[in-house]
């Protein structure tokens, strides 16, 4: 992939050249205008924009991943979204897609790096060992000393899944390799989160492409998370959202009320604390999601999420308390030490102060016969 | 002593606002802690229904939410209370920050928690509002309380358009997730039943031990102090010159 096409070239000039008809290219940007949130009056911007606008390299790092998030993008539903990310924003470098590989390939990568040093995306997938950089070792050297090089002259980096968003898997108890997200390493660079265990393949795009056509990073929420598409819980887009109002709970996910579609939130649903946009995007060209497929939502895009478990039942385990201690648990012994206390202290006060009852019984015996009269 | 019988005055000690307060956050624990469980662990009532006939669940959250901000405005109310109201309601009184307050938990621990005898009998360490270890509870309650509403207000920020809610959404990257977040909230619930059951027993404790009406003083507002007690009051404030703790007797009792 490497150098067939000219890195001055704009996106249509780029999407013109592949031989898709401008046609194709409008319905693309109105796809693309969709995606990021906005109004149909904004497809015009973003047109101008992918005509006009340099196209931005981007390099991609993999270190402790399962290459389920590289899987998901390249899933795209739209052809043009694969394309644009493979071929159009110029994917200078990414460890399991590009053709060339050894020598060759980390040229490229410090070429491309020097050339566009303080322009390129950095894109992370997977998440940085730091106990071992036998761990994690590209080309012989450690995956933090590459992620250093490569966020030295990035202009922002995108934290693509949830382990380098939060550490996911790999830093999910006991973290036997130390590891630990983008952000614990690299402090000095705009760093937008992208979870989800995988994100979907269109939020991934729609980041690339609000970056490209805009030149800005979008809106984030607090947690560096792009609002357009976490700015909700799964919860407040989901179809059985009325289920859960009208008190339709299915026990399991597996039963009849479940089929019915009614709340799978005692299944366990983890819809109510997790912000994707599942319940509006869907995946796989919107078929479905896993609510929609029957399965509560594990909340893959949540930090912690992989220690949260199980991920059937509504409460998690206390952490560090061992796997049944679940707050509840916690909660009736704090309850029933706090009564037993008070039950063993009555007795003990009859006991202890007997005395004194005894006295004051007395002189208020006394009182009662001189008020006969 | 024993055949002497002790003269008791009765003392305004809960003005009305206290009072109110003091049942507002009564009654609202009750409906948060009934309406929060049935939040967490709804029970399946798989009835023949369509969603479009049935709100209940929602209708349990509005319960929820509204009770959580009356008790707020109660709470808030009662703050500016502890600066204009009597001198039981202080917010002084809520915190051990002086030797006498010290000295009274450890007196409180003592003859209250531990039974122990009292040897000294010396009438001031008899409270009058609030025994500093009580009102330090309190303290450590409104704290558990400030994690409560913010847990809480930070899980509904992301669904709400109200300013209120919203000042709390900087809790949620706080504690690195809402799953955390409603896990605080929940927990934090059972400590809240645990201190509601300590608080009644010793509310019996002290009204049966001592019998000067502790429990019927959040109704009434009046609590009996023993005559002898305004004497050492008077003497003290008398040495400094001060006002004098009002001892005439319009009412005999």
């Amino acid at each position: 992939m490497k150098k067939t096409l000219k890195k001055e070239d704009t996106y249509y000039e780029n999407i013109i050249k592949k031989g898709y008809s401008r046609r194709d290219f409008m319905k693309f940007a109105t796809v693309m205008t969709a995606f990021m949130g906005y109004e149909s009056s904004m497809v015009s911007q973003v047109v101008n924009a992918l005509e006009t606008k340099k196209r931005i390299p981007v390099i991609w790092e993999h270190f402790q991943e399962c290459t389920g998030c590289s899987e998901s993008f390249i899933r795209s539903d739209h052809p043009l979204v694969a394309d644009l990310i493979l071929d159009t924003i110029s994917l200078d470098y990414t460890d399991t897609l590009m053709a060339a590989s050894g020598h060759n390939a980390e040229e490229a990568k410090q070429e491309s790096m020097k050339e566009n040093y303080g322009k390129y995306i950095l894109i992370v997938e997977g998440a940085i060992p730091t106990k071992n950089e036998g761990y994690c070792t590209i080309a012989g050297r450690s995956a933090v000393e590459v992620l250093k090089e490569s966020a030295a002259g990035a202009a922002a980096i995108l934290a693509f899944g949830s382990c380098s968003s939060w550490g996911g898997v790999q830093a999910a108890h006991p973290n036997p390799t130390g590891s630990v997200p983008v952000d614990a390493i690299i402090k000095n660079k705009p760093i937008i989160r992208v979870p989800g265990c995988p994100p979907i393949s269109e939020v991934m795009a729609g980041v690339v492409v609000h970056y490209a056509t805009f030149g800005t990073l979008p809106d984030l929420d607090s947690m560096n998370r792009p609002k357009q598409f976490y700015g909700k819980r799964v919860h407040d887009s989901c179809y059985r959202r009325p289920n859960f109002d009208a008190g339709l709970f299915a026990e399991t996910y597996d039963s009849e009320e479940a089929k019915k579609g009614y709340c799978l939130y005692k299944a366990g649903c983890r819809g109510p604390v997790t912000y994707n946009a599942c319940g509006t995007m869907e995946w796989n060209n919107g078929v479905s999601f896993p609510i929609k497929s029957g399965y509560p939502c594990i909340g893959c895009s949540e930090n912690n999420f992989w220690d949260n478990g199980p991920f059937t039942e509504r409460l998690t385990n206390v952490p560090g308390m061992g796997i049944e201690a679940t707050a509840d648990k916690v909660g009736k012994i704090v309850l029933g030490t706090a009564v037993a206390g008070a039950a063993v202290h009555a007795v003990a006060t009859n006991i202890a102060k007997r005395k004194e009852i005894r006295d004051a019984e007395k002189r208020g015996e006394q009182n009662e016969q001189n008020i006969k009269a | 002593m024993t055949t002497t019988t002790c003269n008791y005055k009765r003392v305004y000690v809960w003005e009305l606002p206290v009072r109110i307060f003091h049942w507002i956050t009564a009654f609202s624990i009750v409906i948060l802690v009934i309406t929060g469980f049935i939040i967490a662990d709804p029970p399946a009532i798989n009835a023949n229904v369509e969603a479009t006939n049935s709100y209940w669940f929602g209708y349990i959250r509005a319960i929820h939410l509204i009770t959580a901000v009356v008790l707020v405005a109660s709470s808030v109310f009662r703050l500016y209370w502890s600066i204009v109201g009597n001198q039981f309601a202080n917010w002084k009184n809520f915190i051990p920050y002086t030797k006498k307050g010290i000295q009274n938990i450890i007196h409180v621990l003592k003859v209250d928690i531990l039974l122990m005898g009292d040897r000294d009998h010396d009438l001031r360490n008899i409270s009058i509002g609030h025994n500093y270890l009580a009102a330090f509870s309190y303290f450590l309650m409104g704290l558990l309380f400030i994690l409560q509403v913010s847990t809480g207000f930070a899980l509904m920020a992301d669904t709400s358009s109200w300013w209120l809610p919203k000042m709390f959404s900087w809790v949620v990257p706080l504690f690195g997730g809402d799953i955390l977040v409603r896990y605080i909230h929940h927990f934090s619930t059972w400590i809240f039943m645990a201190f509601a059951v300590i608080h009644i027993y010793l509310v019996l404790f002290h009204d049966y031990v001592e019998a000067r009406g502790e429990a019927s003083a959040m109704i009434s507002g009046f609590k009996f102090v023993r005559l002898e007690r305004f004497r050492v009051i008077k003497e003290k404030f008398e040495e400094i010159k001060g006002k004098i703790v009002a001892v005439e007797s319009d009412e005999e009792h």
